[in-house]
């Protein structure tokens, strides 16, 4: 068949003419933009307008409690709600989850019992034939995983030594291919759906069973976007015509993502510089003005800030805060050299200075040393004015991603509509060396979790004999977690499953298989001060080991120092090489995240006194941070020592949060005279102008 | 030969250009009265390291100081003079900037052949004028400005590029004459690249009770921008007062 449509007008062929394959598209069709940021326009009327409308709400919302409206009676699907508007004549982007801004939508799929808490604990009550109707009749997938739960699994949650998993809320972590429904239209998309369902091999194995069926989901969830934007007056079967159409018809298939699935991570992709090929051709046929082009994409940022879900105060706790990750990545370097970043690339992150700063969508630069000047400078004066820009390591990523990859959640790269991950949870490895000193009897409760081991049982710890049984308890440990989530992604594929997302993506999908830990820099500092220190066991009656008396100094991670940073190392690779031993569901590829940023405080709350000298109850350092004021050598040792992890085990992705009071980034005090030149002072982050010394130079 | 190190700051922004490794010496002469390192003063302890432990430090990290270098900052660098003409030696020899952050009160002019050499391998000094006025820097800080006003001169005369610094405390070091008279000096000086006021803080405070050291500043409270500010206009207008002449 012969693909040839007049939207695509101007637009260099290739590849992806003949194949979805919008990679293609955008090499053949992109413009690299070196210049700065002074083509960029202030907020329209409208603009302004329908931001003091949003601000009027989101004050509403603030003082009734964090929710304004609950849809406790509708079940959330694509089609489920008539159209929302916020101001129907003024927004140039449109489209909410339910039928009206603010209003949460009910998505029972996850598990009733969550959706029926999120409603009760915001002071709503979940109609009762739904409740029924998802008790008796229709199984959630919270209700399969614990059907399949081994009475072990069990126990491991329930004393937390697994944490955060995804057994009854979405997963989360899927971004699709929003930009496919732009540049091919529905009607495209759906063909190729039906072609891959053609193809299928025909001895119907249970793997070819599930395949089919999920192709047949994927078309029906595709004919359902249609449906919905239609309803608010667009017809999406075919390619956008232009760069307000083509905002519209990917955000159409974000939407259906959000109206389908209240995942844990709701990523946006990676659109901007797709989206500056219409923008540039617009621009270059006087379709839209650069005002014109910006408004469009602050509406369309402002929708995507009025993303919501209804949650409970627990998961918020764990989150700290009502997050949807609506993960936008921008810039990065093309596989052939050029950089990646466009105009848009400005428009979008220009958005936090006409709309002001805002934690969603997480604005992500994929930053490279090889980014422009110019860009770099943008980003850093924003950065200075919001605090609201979240960076990545491209150069790091590409190497194993490509150049069309986008962050899911805050660090996981994916390539887009090429790859999914399974999501779950962290191991609290700090918890699992006292299950090693205990013998697996919990420091807390004080019942067997693990196997009954053999215990600890001298005086002061010996580091062979601890990293033995640690070594020991790691292994039991990452096979009761990988099989935990196993049961959990089988069980979201077979009850949640993921229909307007997983449309967007290429038939054979690489899936990640995506664990993570938690308590690395206890664990490293635990087992240096058992090597390099001496470390007393206080017990309590009962024989447990309870408490630590650390006797004298030891190396601590996050000081360049590398006899407890090869300890880091040590664990992060055995861990993972344990993970790898276990099978993992759908063909699955293990790696592992060191990533919490936030629910370290949660985790720390459920262990024990550490070794290290932590005690029961405080919190851990997030994802690979060194512990709270044991880095003494300044923020570079610290990073070094993060850096030494192997990426190669923790591909998922490995976090180090610092913050560092303005002041000591740079100094905007002081005068500079003769060669020193501005720029000298303006390297790294740290950027700021000094005055010159006027009517001074000696020449 | 070892030196001894109070600390080494991994980051350090604000001393020098660039992102730097800071190294703390230990050991000072000066006990002024708004010095947030206490912990500094005392000579002869802190950790032993050679310059090459120090040097093997930064070039580990070396990619994070591309626009950097090594800062040595105290207590008083220029206490321990071989040790840190040796470290800096190495560092040129390796490519390094080096920038030294001192008070100056220790040069000595009839004594000045070690300071010939340690200047061969400085690139960038940072010199803390806290008080033109004699009397009010012994009061400040104990001891008398001479050897700090001839080692400006001895810079100048050896063109060693000089960051002048000056730190604006409350009713102690913003007085407008003097700061004035501090510009008219600064004017005289041909080496300087750079002014840095800086507005008196109180984050060292609880370093002193920790130490048992009474704090004779108790009370005064931080700078503000603005103080910083005026005070840096009356040094310029002192600095231009000289150049026009």
């Amino acid at each position: 068949m012969n693909y040839m449509y007049d939207s695509w007008k101007g637009f260099e062929k290739g590849t992806w003419v003949n194949e979805i394959n919008v990679r293609s598209f955008i090499k053949h069709n992109f413009t690299p933009y070196d210049g700065n940021e002074d083509f960029l326009e202030a907020p329209t009327e409208r603009t302004m307008n329908l931001w003091e409308q949003v601000l009027e709400l989101s004050k509403q919302e603030r003082e009734a409690g964090g929710v304004l409206d609950m849809d406790t009676k509708v079940i959330s699907t694509i089609t489920s709600h008539a159209p929302g508007y916020l101001d129907k004549d003024k927004e140039q982007i449109v489209g909410f989850q339910t039928d009206k801004p603010f209003k949460r939508a009910l998505m029972p799929y996850g598990g009733i019992r969550m959706a029926e808490k999120a409603c009760k604990d915001n002071g709503y009550e979940l109609d009762e034939n739904v409740k029924e109707f998802f008790t008796t009749h229709r199984k959630t997938h919270n209700a399969g995983v614990f059907d399949a739960y081994t009475p072990e699994m069990r126990a491991c949650r329930s004393s937390h030594i697994i944490t955060g998993l995804p057994d009854a809320y979405g997963r989360g972590r899927i971004i699709g291919d929003y930009r496919r429904i732009a540049l091919y239209g529905v009607d495209r998309l759906i063909e190729d759906k039906i072609e891959q369902k053609a193809t299928t091999r025909s001895a119907m194995y249970s793997q070819v069973i599930r395949d089919r069926e999920e192709l047949a989901e994927q078309i029906r969830a595709l004919e359902d976007l249609k449906k919905m934007a239609a309803s608010y007056g667009f017809d999406i079967s075919l390619p956008a015509n232009n760069t307000k159409e083509a905002v519209q018809w990917l955000y159409f298939g974000y939407l259906a993502a959000v109206k389908e699935q209240n995942g844990a991570a709701m990523s946006l992709g990676r659109t901007s510089t797709f989206l500056d090929i219409y923008a540039e051709r617009d621009l270059k046929n006087n379709v839209f003005t650069e005002s014109e082009l910006q408004e469009i994409i602050d509406h369309f940022i402002m929708k995507l800030r009025l993303i919501k879900f209804a949650r409970t105060p627990e998961y918020n706790a764990l989150f700290s805060g009502d997050p949807q990750w609506v993960t936008e990545s921008i810039g990065g370097i093309s596989i052939d050299g050029r950089h990646m970043v466009t105009k848009m690339s400005y428009r979008y992150l220009h958005t936090l200075e006409n709309l002001g700063a805002a934690p969603e969508p997480n604005l992500t630069v994929l930053w490279s040393a090889r980014l422009p000047e110019n860009f770099k400078r943008f980003c850093a004066k924003i950065s200075i004015e919001t605090s609201s820009i979240q960076y990545e390591n491209d150069d790091l990523m590409r190497f194993t991603h490509g150049d069309d990859y986008a962050i899911a959640c805050c660090v996981s790269s994916m390539r887009v509509g090429k790859e999914m991950q399974f999501f779950g949870a962290r191991a609290n490895l700090a918890k699992c060396l006292l299950y090693a000193i205990n013998g697996g009897v919990d420091e807390i409760t004080g019942k067997q979790i693990a196997p009954e081991f053999r215990p600890i049982t001298t005086e002061y710890l010996n580091y062979d004999e601890v990293m033995k049984k640690y070594d020991d308890m790691m292994e039991w440990l990452a096979g009761v977690y990988v099989n935990m989530l196993n049961i959990i992604h089988y069980m979201h594929d077979k009850y949640c499953y993921e229909k307007i997302q997983m449309a967007l993506h290429d038939k054979n999908v690489t899936r990640w298989f995506a664990t993570g830990i938690a308590g690395l820099s206890v664990v490293a500092d635990s087992l240096s001060a058992i090597k390099y220190a001496k470390v007393k066991v206080i017990r309590n009656d009962a024989g447990l080991a309870v408490d630590y008396e650390v006797e004298g100094d030891f190396p601590k991670y996050g000081n360049d120092d590398d006899r407890v940073d090869k300890i880091a190392y040590d664990i992060v690779h055995r861990f993972m090489e344990h993970i790898r031993k276990n099978h993992t569901y759908r063909d699955s590829i293990p790696t592992t995240s060191i990533l919490t940023i936030t629910s370290n405080v949660v985790y720390g709350k459920n262990t024990g006194s550490t070794p290290d000298g932590r005690k029961c109850g405080e919190a851990f350092a997030p994802g690979a941070n060194p512990m709270h004021r044991r880095d003494t050598n300044g923020a570079v040792a610290s990073l070094a020592s993060v850096s030494k992890l192997p990426f190669k085990d923790a591909q998922d992705g490995i976090s180090n949060t610092f913050s560092i009071i303005p002041n000591a980034l740079g100094k905007d005090d002081i005068v500079i005279s003769g060669d020193l030149h501005a720029d000298y002072l303006c390297e790294n982050g740290a950027c700021f102008s000094p005055t010159l010394f006027e009517g001074l130079d000696r020449d | 030969m070892k030196g001894f190190i109070h600390s080494i700051e991994s980051f350090g922004a604000v001393d020098g250009p660039g992102i730097r490794l800071v190294v703390f010496l230990q050991g000072c002469i000066l006990r002024c009265a708004y010095c947030h390192n206490p912990d500094t003063w005392k000579i002869g302890v802190g950790e032993e390291m050679t310059p090459g432990d120090i040097i093997e430090k930064y070039k580990r990290n070396r990619h994070f100081y591309k626009n950097g270098g090594i800062t040595v900052s105290g207590g008083e660098p220029l206490l321990q003079l071989d040790f840190l003409t040796e470290l800096f030696s190495i560092a040129k020899s390796e490519g390094i900037h080096t920038c030294i952050d001192t008070s100056g009160a220790v040069f000595d002019k009839k004594n000045s052949a070690k300071f010939d050499e340690l200047i061969k391998y400085t690139d960038l000094v940072l010199l803390d004028l806290k008080h033109i006025d004699c009397t009010k820097h012994t009061k400040i800080t104990g001891v008398g400005n001479k050897n700090v006003l001839e080692f400006a001169k001895y810079l100048d005369k050896n063109k060693v590029d000089v960051w002048i610094r000056h730190v604006v405390v409350p009713n102690l070091t913003d007085k407008e004459d003097d700061l004035i008279q501090l510009g008219k000096f600064i004017g005289t000086l041909q080496n300087v690249k750079a002014l840095e006021v800086i507005p008196y803080h109180t984050y060292g405070v609880k370093k002193y009770s920790e130490l048992g050291i009474q704090y004779r500043l108790e009370g005064t409270v931080s700078a503000s921008q603005e103080l910083a500010a005026t005070a840096r206009s009356y040094i310029i207008s002192g600095i231009k007062c000289t150049y026009i002449k």
